[in-house]
């Protein structure tokens, strides 16, 4: 089945939303293809707030939702798996917006059922996991810990901290940011009422789990001391990581795990564009702010595209202080033991990757990353904890059935 | 409280939630997803899409991301699928 659009967009979080409200407006047919199953992305998750709700609502773009985009056919045409069917999607411009996700890092436990990431268990919850009553501890590291525990909290979950793993003296040009900006002032306020209900603590990091009697017994690093605390979940994510996977596929230039887009969000590939968490992890107003300079740009509207820029930038000077404000320490490095599973889809343990340098050599003999998720866990993992470059991508994206395949040709 | 929807889990049925996805419905009753290659039992991690460890048959398709499926009432779901 081959379908086509003038303007296709992968991603329906606000970057997409945004580009293809835009672009629509503008006139153009646009098509818009997101895995999950509903348009609205990780901070929305099919709720989107006013004035984007009747923006989409009246762009009525015709969207694909459970739509996986897992290559090209050629370079003007995307490959997309749709319940175990392969459509094609031929297009004259691509705005890819896949924004981003979580890193997890590799401690001895992280493997068990009821570890999760910390978007990861918010996420799981606003899709219906029932958390009433349950003990959960959320550790990891930048302002998403906040934030999810803050909603955790409000669906009856019982938070029993907050371990965040930078120095509040780390974090000290971050809170002044957000100090600094009233918009955010009253976001601030609310998640710092709920985690009043809590222990937030900087400094504090997770450094094993394990399953005793039915509950996860989680050791956690507190300065100088260590504490072991009982809890049902530990959700636990290191910052987030752009999805640059998809651009790459398609050729884009990726520097620093950033997509490489001029002021108009154009890649290096002529007629893709790239918006939102890929390109720098920045936040929502920055991902609707290049979501509409895509979009116009995309539709041909220069003018309308360059007028969306401040939100852009503001949003790149705040991505820069996050880095900062959140960057892991160095003992991270060593939670994980030569016992510890690396690569969670084949079973691969640290010690058997001793001796690698590369990752591409760890992958040929140790089938490290060539599993399920192809390396979107374990590869960023690796990166940090053993120094190893990424390898490059490979299509398919996800595992796509050889009958998706063959019937695709 | 809309009603809820009934899965068949295993040959079994199972009222979950409407609107839950099929990860977050096995979380919520304790069902391990997959065992992984070497047998250790693994459930939702990401909960968007990218861990894969939520892997579960789906009305006899294999290899179904749970957390990206609405349960729908009498969806076939077999867990290690
Ligand atoms: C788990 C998680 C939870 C978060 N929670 C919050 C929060 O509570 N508050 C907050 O301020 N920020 C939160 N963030 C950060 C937030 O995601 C960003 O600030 C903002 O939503 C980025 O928008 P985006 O459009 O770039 O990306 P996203 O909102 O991530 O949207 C990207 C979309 O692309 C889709 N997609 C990706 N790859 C493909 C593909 N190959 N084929 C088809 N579709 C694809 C995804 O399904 C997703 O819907 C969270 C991030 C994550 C990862
Ligand atoms: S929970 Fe990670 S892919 Fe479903």
């Amino acid at each position: 089945m081959a379908e086509r659009a003038e303007i296709v967009v992968v991603g329906a979080g606000p970057a997409g939303i945004a580009a293809a409200c835009a672009a629509r407006e503008c006139g153009r047919s646009v098509r818009v293809v997101d895995e999950n199953p509903h348009a609205g992305g990780q901070i929305w998750r099919g709720e989107l707030p006013q004035p984007w709700r009747t923006r989409w609502e009246q762009a009525a773009v015709p969207m694909q939702a459970g739509a996986t985009a897992f290559g090209f056919a050629g370079e003007q045409t995307l490959l997309v798996e749709c319940e175990g069917r392969a459509m094609e999607i031929a297009f004259e411009r691509l705005i890819v917006a896949t924004g981003a996700r979580e890193r997890l890092l590799p401690f001895p436990g992280w493997t068990l059922p009821g570890v999760t990431g910390a978007g990861g268990l918010q996420a799981l919850m606003k899709s219906g996991l029932d958390l009433a009553g349950r003990r959960v501890v959320v550790a990891g590291s930048g302002p998403l810990l906040a934030e999810a525990g803050a909603s955790l909290l409000a669906a009856g979950a019982l938070v029993a901290i907050v371990a965040e793993q930078a120095s509040f003296r780390q974090m000290i040009p971050f809170l002044g940011r957000i100090a600094a900006r009233r918009g955010k002032w009253t976001q601030a306020l609310r998640i710092a009422s709920a985690l009043r209900k809590t222990r937030y603590r900087a400094g504090a990091w997770p450094l094993s789990v394990e399953r005793r009697d039915g509950a996860l017994s989680v050791t956690l690093r507190l300065g100088p001391r260590r504490e072991v605390i009982e809890c049902d979940y530990l959700a636990c994510g290191f910052g987030l990581l752009g999805n640059t996977e998809l651009a790459q596929l398609a050729g884009c230039q990726v520097v620093n795990g950033c997509v490489v887009v001029d002021e108009h969000q154009r890649t290096s590939v002529l007629g893709i564009y790239c918006a939102g968490e890929p390109v720098g992890i920045a936040g929502v107003e920055s991902a609707l702010a290049q979501g509409l300079t895509a979009g116009y740009h995309a539709a041909g509207r220069e003018d309308l595209a360059t007028a969306c820029t401040p939100g852009r930038d503001r949003g790149r000077r705040f991505q820069r202080v996050l880095a900062e404000a959140f960057a892991l320490r160095p003992e991270l490095k060593e939670l994980a033991t030569p016992d510890t599973i690396i690569c969670r889809c084949e079973d691969v343990r640290l010690g058997e990757l001793a001796g690698f340098l590369t990752w591409r050599e760890a992958k040929l003999h140790t089938r490290c990353g060539m599993g399920a998720c192809q390396g979107r866990v374990c590869g960023a993992a690796l990166e940090f904890v053993a120094g190893m470059p990424a390898a490059s991508v490979r299509p398919p994206l996800v595992p796509v059935s050889v009958g998706v395949l063959a019937g695709e040709q | 409280m809309p009603e809820p929807v009934t899965i068949i889990l295993n040959g079994e049925r199972r009222p979950v939630a409407a609107g839950s996805s099929v990860a977050a419905a096995l979380l919520t009753m304790g069902v391990a997803a997959r065992r992984s290659v070497s047998g250790e039992e693994r459930s939702a991690v990401c909960g968007m899409g990218i861990c894969e460890e939520c892997r579960v048959m789906v009305d006899g398709r294999a290899g179904v991301r749970g957390c990206l499926v609405t349960c729908r009432d009498g969806m076939e779901v077999r867990t290690n699928g």
